[in-house]
């Protein structure tokens, strides 16, 4: 019983794991050597799915009164067991940002895997797999849809890290699946329990989220305030927040380099969409209410991260804390909404969304440039590394622009989130905010040393002389998504508002719901 | 009548020229480094012209205002980026442009035959650009965005020969130090959004320059929308940042350690133009801060603080750019201590003044590196001989920023002095009297090094340079015998500066000695600026009578009624008149320490040549030398003890503890709680993902049921 169908979403959704499939097809080996056709088609799917999602994001009609949702995929999909879930794909503003990142950043995973040699073939099955499944839960608007996405994902990553990872690589891949699956029994439980909620009997977020929603408080089968918690554990524990943040260290340093780049660039962000697409928008109430929770996880997210980032040894690690640190960003954006008294605007908000997005392609980057830094120089120990930026000075540009828009420089992508955040959550939370802005010191800190450490003053010396005096700068399909993410960086750095006002269409809506209620 | 598409070419120019450099010339044309310089410099005479177009137009007073540009829309307020073209823009203007292309000239010279050289230009007109942005911002977020860029290029200059440590160390350090000041510039924009409902509601936006002076005025002129405790702390917010960027005590610490970058770099940025942002912001600001008292009180005191502090650090380096480098924090307090006193126009006059000369010293440094190979002052001596015109010009911009009559720099500080005596009738009577005695001690103290500098560089016998450098460093292994030589009292002070002598020599460029004048190109810009150093005092600003068809104070009056209008007022700006009195005590005072420091370092007590290096006599002051040679022992306490000892191995290692032991620990703990409890159970252990699943959907439904019986 199909009601609508673009189709578009579909195949931005399907064609990674039709790919995945089709490579398993491929002849593995070709005269007892990997086959490259291998790595060729996944190229090739990465390619055509990031031109799906660039048309996503350029068809987004961003007209005063276009239809909220587009490109809706809608069939019944489980209609007569009692369940009424529905094949529901959409996206709004919120995602279709989202959906474009993902293709980008899939696309560099992809051509970060170059010299994978390890079982070629599994190896991109599990990757591209897992574009599917998080492309799945950015544009699924049904809750149980998006379950089972959010589950998918699970599995590919398990697979790329206890495989094709490094160090303690088991252990990690676990404690990753562990924290995650937790989460996720919370919010199986908050979704069953709205479904059942009399009168609701819906997973539609579309409709539950629109005007005149059913989940009231008086309807609502148990507290909306435990909804609001149950379903903040699974997002927090993906963002992640402190005190849940350690798995992401671990699964940082022992996954292979795409892994982190998609764990860092996409995966966190699933985090931080839930909390707004379903937080913020299905309990604006609570969200209000509890904002300033959000506010002083955030603030001590931000500025503990930061302070243990500056510890660390391992490069990978070292971005890794400096994830924790701003995603701390984005709970503090979304704690603006505890402004109260009807005074919202959407600049916090917007700040929230645009981290999810400039975090993501500048962690991808860094990633990007640490991988190359590894596979050069096999090894990510800072204290062995050193005048780096002499042998190649292109992954060292690429490094210090990454790290100059994590650290906020204004003109990259980094800045606008930060200003965004701060403005929005300053009105709401004056002082807490304030203690935040330190952390723009300490980014400076930690990214200005490593970068000090790993990449200038002399290259380090053993006994038998000079190291790296053979190191080469990257090649051309190495250098390509490095530049790829560095014009996205400076793109958005300087001209935002080809993002903001695209979150904004979909924000708003939330905004107002805030401030009436 | 310049248009705006011209104002905006002044900055888009050099930004050009960056563009181009970094994407086109150095990836394909690098064979031909001097492509960059052409960019640059081509880029920069154009917009010097038209810097002085533009300066001309309001000086006829064409007071264009130009549309803004939206560029990003907020909740509640809009972002927009603009020109504010008023008289303090189009000095600051004209200052940039002209400084940067004489600068760059003599890089062409000084920078010849660095692998780097393509790159240098490149930053070079990033800087330049974002300096001019930073001027002509007409939105506070905007000059915000290019007051960081203006940072970041500073970083990527000072650590410009990346390889050598210090440089790397020095750079990191002047960023972060700056940005502790811009935590509070950040979180007085953050405020002003807080207002911006205020702002809306009286026609405002809370972003616009011109609007937040209003909103700044008293309510019968239209304002009090930022007025009492919260302005105070906004300016105070703004003037943190300020402090930062001018190296004003405590965020001082950085603008020394800068030396380490390319010496052009040090006489553009960190002498004449950047670290003079720090004033522009202050001044762009003044009518806020003129609605203050508290916050003009920390301005002017903070500033004369600086003054004398940075100047008695200045009397015992021993190289030849920290000199010059206290110096300048010196001079930057003078300027802002003026505008704390509100002497508005004397500051902004010196800033254009000590542009000049402060310049041209620096790559007066530069050149006798050129030809000694060191920056270290006790291994020159008696270049005035081998390079006369460097001698010449070093001398009238070293008697101008002593502030003889008639050089440029005693016209300005005199000014200063000027205000500082005739006070702020709003500051305690106190507080004017020792901002007065603390900048005439401070110009003392300004005679005493700038004759101790030029003693020691141009006069006695030649003591080595680089060479005799490189063999006492070598001789010591690793400076310790060398310092030995000179006696036990060396020890300490010099551990530091060792070490930074051998970074210049390391990777230097023009390593050896070569006693001879430099070329052309480098000696010609500094001629112009020679030039500028002698008369600029008098030019731009007569005392008495028209001069050159210039009218009489005529820059400080131009940009004084650029401050009447921008506070609503219309008319001309009182100005004080030349005071002869006051001029005979700062000359008497400058007198005064260059006599002594003649006595000291022109007779053989200053520069005994026996044993290669001078003696330093200043070491007869025992603990006081060592005191200031240790710098007061601030980066000892901000490097060693704040952040090395208390923040990172100890507030950092504890919480990184804290995060693997306990917060991570309790994870594993758990885990391994639930291991042992599963194999107890069963078999549940099974390290397969399917079973871990089911089991968490077990719970799940688990958790349900008791829901739904409960309720």
């Amino acid at each position: 019983m199909v009601t609508e169908f673009n189709g578009l979403l579909t195949a931005t959704v399907f064609l990674p794991a039709a790919g995945a499939v089709l490579l398993l097809l491929l002849p593995g080996t070709r005269d007892g050597k990997p086959n490259r056709a291998v790595r060729g088609a996944a190229v090739a799917v990465a390619v055509a799915d990031l031109v799906l999602a660039l048309l996503v994001f350029a068809l987004f009609d961003r007209g005063e009164d276009a239809a909220r949702f587009q490109f809706v995929d809608q069939f019944a999909w489980i209609p007569d067991v009692g369940l009424k879930a529905s094949y529901l794909l959409a996206v709004d503003g919120l995602s279709a940002p989202l959906v474009a990142l993902t293709g980008l950043l899939g696309l560099c995973a992809v051509l970060a895997s170059w010299h994978i040699g390890l079982r070629v073939k599994e190896y991109f099955f599990w990757l591209l797999l897992l574009q599917s499944a998080v492309m799945g839960v950015f544009t699924s608007l049904d809750l149980l849809l998006f379950f089972l996405f959010w589950e998918l994902e699970l599995l590919p990553m398990y697979m790329l890290i206890s495989i094709w990872g490094s160090g303690r690589k088991e252990y990690s891949a676990m404690k990753f699946l562990i924290f995650t699956i937790l989460g996720s029994a919370f919010m199986l439980v908050a979704i069953v329990a709205v479904f059942l909620t009399p009168d609701v009997g819906t997973f539609n977020l579309i409709e539950l989220s629109g005007a005149g929603a059913a989940l009231t408080a008086a309807a609502a089968l148990i507290p909306l305030a435990w909804l609001f918690w149950l379903f903040f554990a699974a997002f927090a524990v993906k963002l992640p927040t402190w005190p849940l943040h350690t798995w992401l260290p671990d699964a940082h340093t022992d996954a292979p380099t795409a892994a982190s780049v998609m764990l860092a660039g996409v995966l966190l962000k699933m985090g931080g969409y839930g909390l707004l697409r379903v937080n913020v928008g299905l309990f604006p109430n609570q969200a209000e209410q509890f904002a300033w929770v959000l506010v002083v996880l955030g603030v001590v997210s931000v500025l503990y991260g930061a302070v243990v980032t500056m510890r660390q040894t391992d490069l990978k690690r070292l971005i890794a804390y400096s994830s924790v640190s701003h995603m701390g960003l984005v709970l503090l954006g979304i704690g603006s909404v505890g402004v109260g008294g009807g005074g919202l605007t959407v600049t916090g908000l917007s700040g929230a969304a645009m981290q999810l997005f400039t975090h993501g392609t500048i962690t991808g980057l860094l990633f990007l440039a640490v991988g190359l830094v590894y596979e050069k120089a096999h090894t990510r120990y800072i204290p062995d590394l050193g005048g780096l930026a002499g042998r190649m000075p292109f992954v060292a540009a690429a490094m210090l622009i990454a790290g100059l828009a994590s650290l906020g420089l204004p003109g990259l992508s980094g800045f606008v989130s930060e200003l965004l955040v701060f403005l929005g959550a300053f009105r709401a939370y004056g002082w807490p905010t304030a203690l935040a802005v330190v952390g723009i010191v300490l980014a400076a800190g930690y990214i200005l040393w490593m970068m000090e450490r790993a990449f200038f003053g002399p290259r380090p010396s053993t006994g038998s002389g000079e190291r790296f005096t053979d190191l080469t700068d990257a090649t051309l399909v190495e250098a390509a998504p490095l530049a790829l993410m560095v014009v996205c960086i400076i793109g958005v750095g300087v001209y935002p508002a080809l993002l903001t006002d695209v979150f904004d269409s979909a924000l708003e809506p939330m905004i107002k719901a805030i401030n009436g209620g | 009548m310049v248009t705006e598409a011209a104002v905006w070419a002044i900055f888009l120019l050099p930004l050009g020229s960056f563009v181009l450099i970094a994407l086109v010339i150095r990836p394909f044309l690098n064979r031909w480094p001097l492509l960059a310089a052409v960019s640059t410099i081509g880029a920069l005479t154009a917009a010097t012209v038209l810097a002085a177009l533009t300066l001309r137009s309001v000086i006829l007073g064409h007071t264009a205002v130009f549309p803004t540009w939206e560029w990003l829309s907020l909740g509640g307020a809009t972002i927009e980026m603009g020109l504010l073209v008023d008289p303090l823009t189009a000095v600051m203007l004209v200052v940039v442009t002209s400084i940067s292309l004489l600068i760059q000239i003599y890089s062409v010279g000084y920078m010849q035959g660095d692998p780097g050289f393509a790159r240098y230009f490149a930053y070079m007109s990033l800087f330049t650009a974002s300096m001019l942005g930073l001027a002509l911002s007409s939105n506070i977020v905007q000059l915000y965005a290019f007051w960081e860029l203006v940072g970041v290029s500073s970083y990527l200059l000072i650590g410009f020969w990346h390889e050598r440590p210090l440089a790397a160390a020095a750079a990191k350090k002047a960023f972060i130090i700056t940005r502790i000041g811009d935590v509070g510039f950040l979180i007085a924009i953050l405020y002003l959004f807080l207002k911006a409902d205020d702002f809306a509601a009286a026609g405002l936006n809370a972003f616009h320059i011109p609007d937040i002076w209003q909103a700044a005025q008293p309510l019968a002129a239209g304002g009090a929308i930022l007025a009492g405790g919260a302005l105070t702390w906004m300016a105070l917010g703004i003037f943190a940042g300020a402090a930062g960027k001018s190296g004003q005590f405590p965020l001082h610490a950085w603008l020394p350690d800068a030396m380490e970058g390319p010496t052009p770099v040090s006489a553009l940025i960190h002498a004449a133009t950047m670290v003079a942002a720090g004033v522009f912001l202050v001044a762009r600001f003044y009518p806020v801060f003129q609605q203050s008292d508290n916050a003009m009180a920390v301005v002017a005191l903070v500033g004369a603080f600086t003054a004398v502090m940075a100047a008695t650090m200045g009397l015992v380096m021993n190289d030849i750019k920290r000199v010059m480098a206290y110096s300048t924090v010196s001079q930057l307090g003078y300027m802002m201590a003026a505008l704390g006193m509100g002497a508005f126009a004397p500051a902004i006059f010196h800033l254009v003044t000590h542009a000049i000369f402060k310049a041209l010293l620096f790559l007066g440094a530069g050149s006798v590196n050129h030809a000694s190979g060191t920056f270290d002052m006790r291994y020159m001596g008696g270049l005035r001989r081998y390079m006369p015109a460097t001698y010449l010009l070093v001398v009238i911009a070293a008697l101008s920023l002593i502030g003889i009559i008639p050089l440029a720099g005693f016209w300005s500080k005199d000014e200063i002095l000027l205000g500082a005596w005739d006070g702020n009738s709003h500051l305690a009577v106190w507080m004017n009297r020792a901002t007065f005695i603390s900048l005439l001690a401070g110009v003392a103290l300004t005679a005493f090094y700038t004759v101790r500098m030029v003693m020691l560089t141009f006069y006695g016998q030649f003591r080595g340079g680089i060479e005799q450098e490189s063999a006492d460093a070598g001789a010591g292994g690793a400076g310790e015998e060398a310092a030995a030589v000179h006696g036990p009292a060396a020890h300490g002070p010099e551990e530091g500066e060792g070490e930074s002598h051998q970074g210049h020599s390391a990777g230097g460029h023009s390593g050896g000695v070569h006693l001879a004048e430099s070329p052309l190109v480098m000696v010609a810009p500094m001629a112009v600026l020679g030039v500028g150093a002698v008369v600029a005092g008098y030019v731009i600003n007569p005392q008495w009578i028209d001069f050159l068809g210039v009218p009489v104070h005529w820059i400080t009056g131009f940009v004084a009624d650029g401050l009447l209008a921008a506070t609503g007022g219309e008319g001309h700006a009182e100005l004080p008149e030349f005071n002869w009195a006051i001029a005979g005590i700062s000359t008497a005072a400058a007198v005064g320490g260059a006599v002594l420091g003649l006595a000291v370092y022109g007779t053989r007590l200053g520069r005994p040549e026996q044993d290669g290096r001078a003696r330093e006599p200043l070491r007869l002051l025992g603990p006081v030398y060592t005191l200031l040679s240790q710098k007061y022992y601030v980066d000892a306490l901000y490097e060693g003890l704040i952040v090395r000892r208390g923040f990172y191995r100890i507030f950092a290692g504890l919480m990184n503890w804290l995060d693997r032991r306990i917060v991570d620990g309790a994870v594993d703990l758990a885990g391994w709680f639930f291991r042992n409890l599963g194999s107890a159970v069963g078999r549940l252990q099974t390290g397969q993902t399917q079973a871990y699943a089911t089991a968490v959907a077990l719970g799940a439904l688990l958790i349900i049921l008791g829901f739904l019986l409960a309720s």
